[in-house]
């Protein structure tokens, strides 16, 4: 399928007072294209999970957004340190937070599974000392 | 209920007085943990939280919130209230505590979130 609209957005990490501004921008582009409330809802939702897990947790890494006609790929990439037990990970409650991200209200273990439970397609792959790639896509209904 | 009244029935004061006031609000929460919000979080809902730094307005803005509710006279940083002014997010400081306010907006009849499945 052509890919109508590609961006990357890098994200920093520990940047804690621009983070969720990828997400907004995403959202603004998104809701120019006419994409509906529902779908722009599930992927703000996703993209901010996503976004701060890369200034929480990585060690810097972007986001890039694909737009197609029958779908939006939102993809996380980082340069490490990767995940050593994804299962444990997607837990709900579970988090290897630090105490910064904790006293801002993150790390409530929320981050992962919320990606999961709002994007249509989800899929992360990881790699100690390498990196984290994170996939998710939306449908567009019609 | 709208902002506007949501503003006279908490007697709280109006941080941003440029933001519309005439949003309708749909629902009452009170949390402080982040991600957790984003999780139960609906648009135009009216969100108490001791949090005052940047990202509560992101979340805010991404969930089409109505206001966002700071209790106990906590003061919320200028540069968060310089991007909920850029956001048109609508900040209230209220003298009274989460659990009052959240009494009050439930006897007025706003309601809670239902929880998802």
């Amino acid at each position: 399928m052509a890919v109508l609209m590609e961006k990357t957005f890098p994200v920093r990490a520990g940047a804690y007072e621009t983070a969720g501004e990828a997400s907004t921008t995403i959202k603004r582009t998104l809701k120019q294209l006419g994409v509906s409330a529902d779908v722009l809802r599930h992927v703000s939702v996703a993209c901010y999970e996503v976004e701060l897990n890369l200034v929480i947790h990585s060690d810097g890494g972007e986001l890039i957004l694909q737009v197609e006609p029958e779908k939006v790929t939102l993809i996380s990439r980082d340069q490490g340190p990767g995940i050593p037990d994804i299962g444990k990970a997607m837990t709900e409650g579970f988090s290897t937070a630090n105490e910064e991200a904790r006293t801002l209200g993150f790390g409530a273990g929320m981050g992962l599974p919320n990606m999961k439970r709002n994007a249509t397609e989800f899929d992360i792959q990881s790699e100690v000392g390498v990196g984290t790639t994170i996939t998710m896509s939306f449908a567009l209904k019609a | 209920m709208t902002v506007k009244e949501l503003i006279e029935l908490t007697g709280a004061r109006d941080m941003t007085p440029d933001a519309p006031k005439d949003r309708e609000v749909t629902c009452g929460y009170s949390c402080d943990l982040l991600s957790w919000v984003m999780a139960h979080g609906k648009a135009g809902m009216a969100w108490i939280t001791v949090q005052t730094h940047m990202n509560v307005i992101a979340v805010a803005s991404l969930m089409e919130m109505a206001a966002v509710i700071i209790p106990e006279d906590i003061e919320m940083e200028e540069a968060t209230l310089e991007k909920a002014r850029d956001e048109e997010i609508c900040v209230l400081q209220s003298g009274k505590t989460a659990y009052e306010l959240c009494a009050l907006m439930a006897q007025a009849g706003l309601p809670g979130t239902p929880r998802e499945a």
